[in-house]
């Protein structure tokens, strides 16, 4: 079974994002880039099935500028096999990668698919659900926990009310959440060894898909500022100013 | 122009999130139609019918709507699809999980999370955990939307008089199917619709330390909430999670105990309208964004809070 998973180089979850001066755009201009956290998740989980020895093969690909090479870089020195990087300097909406994905989905044939369920720049939560939907197949989104057992995926999902259970259909894609694992470090040596590992470039009209967006961002700005509050000496202040000053109690 | 928002319910009961959707559906101006799909749900679609502001309920019924399996709902609501403008969902697990997979299916790049209408194809949302607010126009002919909750204030449950009617279901997809749930029972109010949350950090140190945090929450009749560092300690179960990634609030007051505040948790409670804060580390950012912020030991503050309530 060959895994395909996706991996989107996204601002560093330490770095506060802000809107440049003129409201046109996030400033990202010398800002930590890092894999998204969700699809660290991701790719350290297709390596365990592959370790576990239920995959033979596990492909990263991503979608975006030059230096996703790097994110693909890291993808493998944390141990998948090749990398694909889908180059473009456009602004890639998750539907437009939604439909590169499928179209690498088409020529790598993997059984599972496995994405971070959200990438922190957007917060979209859309990709995954929207590729299971073009492929046709079965999604296991927010994933807790996964098990892969007589040609079907047993997963264990995140939800509101706590954790539900599907059975799903294979080929299947899967998007993680944040207790499915957790990823491992990476080691120098793996980091050398990744370097030599096969990395191919292709761009989107290479797959046929056309990435103009959809969606246009009239404006960026900056949510309104919470006033400064002040310390309180002691609880019997807490609870007088919650009473008589706040009035919520 | 017409809105559909697809309800959320557990076949018995609507949930209290789509209320907010039918609101944001509202503000977008044209009529408001609610698709209630699921198995032996008539109550649903009469409660639905009551909702302020809803012209009709569609009615799909059919043993695989049980669990809203998205690979089931999707092609039923795009079925729907034709008449509406607007396809709207809470920005619950059940909607993020389904809307994408219907927005794919109609070619439509879906608007996530919104909290704010400008008007029928322009709308805001927040991005990078909240830090910035976008305001982006979809060029789709149908707009696909999850609604946060938080932004809008419920439609009334009653007062409405909408149709019922049933609509032709679509096959299963055959692609899933739902084997259980372990849901966390709880007498407390729930954290999406409580008026004042307590929530406890890595802090608090263990399971049995959450006793502390669960005494003050009682006290004050409050929904008890975790940040990502609690929950991923084994503390409480993810459904505690707050923040951006988890669940978004914005409860009359949030009491942060032993929580750092870091911009993942900030993103799911910065709009709360009182925030206090109780850590004995003076400099920690969850300061920055509190009314009241009490420096000590929560061991000691959280009980003495709970008997100065007494007082």
């Amino acid at each position: 079974m060959k895994i395909l998973v996706a991996v989107k180089r996204a601002i560093d979850y330490n770095v506060k994002a802000r809107p440049k001066a003129d409201g046109s755009a996030v400033d990202l201009a010398n800002v930590k880039m890092s894999m998204n956290p969700f699809d660290e998740i991701a790719v350290e989980e297709a390596i365990r099935i592959q370790e576990a020895g239920t995959a033979s093969e596990t492909v990263a690909v991503s979608i975006g500028p030059k230096q996703c090479q790097e994110t693909l870089r890291t993808a493998m020195a944390m141990g998948v096999d090749r990398g694909i990087l889908v180059e473009t300097d456009e602004d890639v909406q998750p539907l437009a990668v939604a439909k590169l994905l499928k179209a690498v989905v088409d020529k790598e044939q993997p059984e599972l698919v496995i994405l971070g369920k959200q990438a922190i720049d957007d917060d979209s939560n859309q990709t995954g659900q929207m590729l299971a939907a073009l492929l046709g197949w079965a999604q296991g989104t927010f994933a807790a926990g996964v098990e892969l057992a007589d040609g079907s995926l047993t997963v264990r999902r995140e939800i509101d009310g706590g954790i539900q259970t599907l059975k799903l259909k294979m080929p299947a894609v899967v998007t993680a959440d944040l207790r499915l694992n957790e990823p491992r470090y990476v080691k120098l040596p793996n980091i050398m060894k990744a370097k030599k590992k096969p990395l191919d470039t292709l761009a989107p009209a290479d797959l046929g898909v056309d990435v103009a967006p959809r969606l246009s961002v009239l404006k960026v700005a900056e949510p309104p500022a919470r006033q400064g509050g002040i310390k309180v000496p002691d609880v019997a202040a807490l609870v007088d100013k919650l009473r008589n000053e706040a009035k919520v109690i | 122009m017409t809105a559909l928002v697809i309800a959320e319910h557990n076949n018995a009961e609507l949930n209290a999130a789509t209320l907010n959707a039918v609101a944001a559906a509202s503000a977008i101006g044209g009529d408001v139609d609610v698709l209630v799909a699921g198995a032996a749900c008539q109550a649903v679609a009469d409660a639905a019918a009551q909702v302020a502001g809803v012209r009709k309920v569609l009615l799909a019924d059919a043993a695989h709507y049980a669990n809203a399996l998205a690979e089931n709902l999707a092609p039923l609501v795009v079925s729907l699809a034709e008449p509406y403008e607007h396809l709207l969902a809470a920005a619950t697990t059940t909607g993020k999980n389904v809307m994408p997979r219907v927005a794919a299916l109609l070619d439509s790049a879906q608007i996530s999370d919104i909290i704010g209408v400008e008007s029928n194809d322009t709308f805001v949302r927040p991005i990078y955990a909240g830090n910035v607010i976008a305001t982006v126009k979809s060029a789709d002919a149908k707009k696909v939307i999850t609604v946060r909750t938080t932004a809008f204030d419920p439609a009334a449950a009653s007062g409405g008089s909408g149709a019922v009617e049933s609509v032709a279901v679509a096959d299963a997809a055959g692609l899933s199917e739902f084997v259980g749930e372990e849901l966390t029972k709880s007498d407390r109010p729930e954290l999406t619709a409580a008026d004042i949350i307590v929530s406890g950090g890595r802090g608090v140190g263990s399971s049995e330390n959450f006793a502390i945090i669960e005494a003050l929450a009682d006290k004050l009749g409050a929904a008890v909430g975790a940040s990502r560092a609690a929950v991923d300690a084994g503390y409480v179960p993810n459904d505690y999670q707050v923040g951006q990634t988890g669940k978004v609030v914005a409860p009359t007051l949030y009491i942060a105990v032993g929580i750092s505040g870091a911009i993942q948790h900030l993103a799911g409670m910065k709009d709360s309208k009182v925030i206090v804060a109780i850590n004995k580390d003076e400099e920690a950012p969850i300061f920055g964004v509190a009314d009241y912020g009490l420096v000590g030991d929560l061991f000691k503050e959280v009980p003495a809070m709970v008997e100065a309530l007494d007082k």
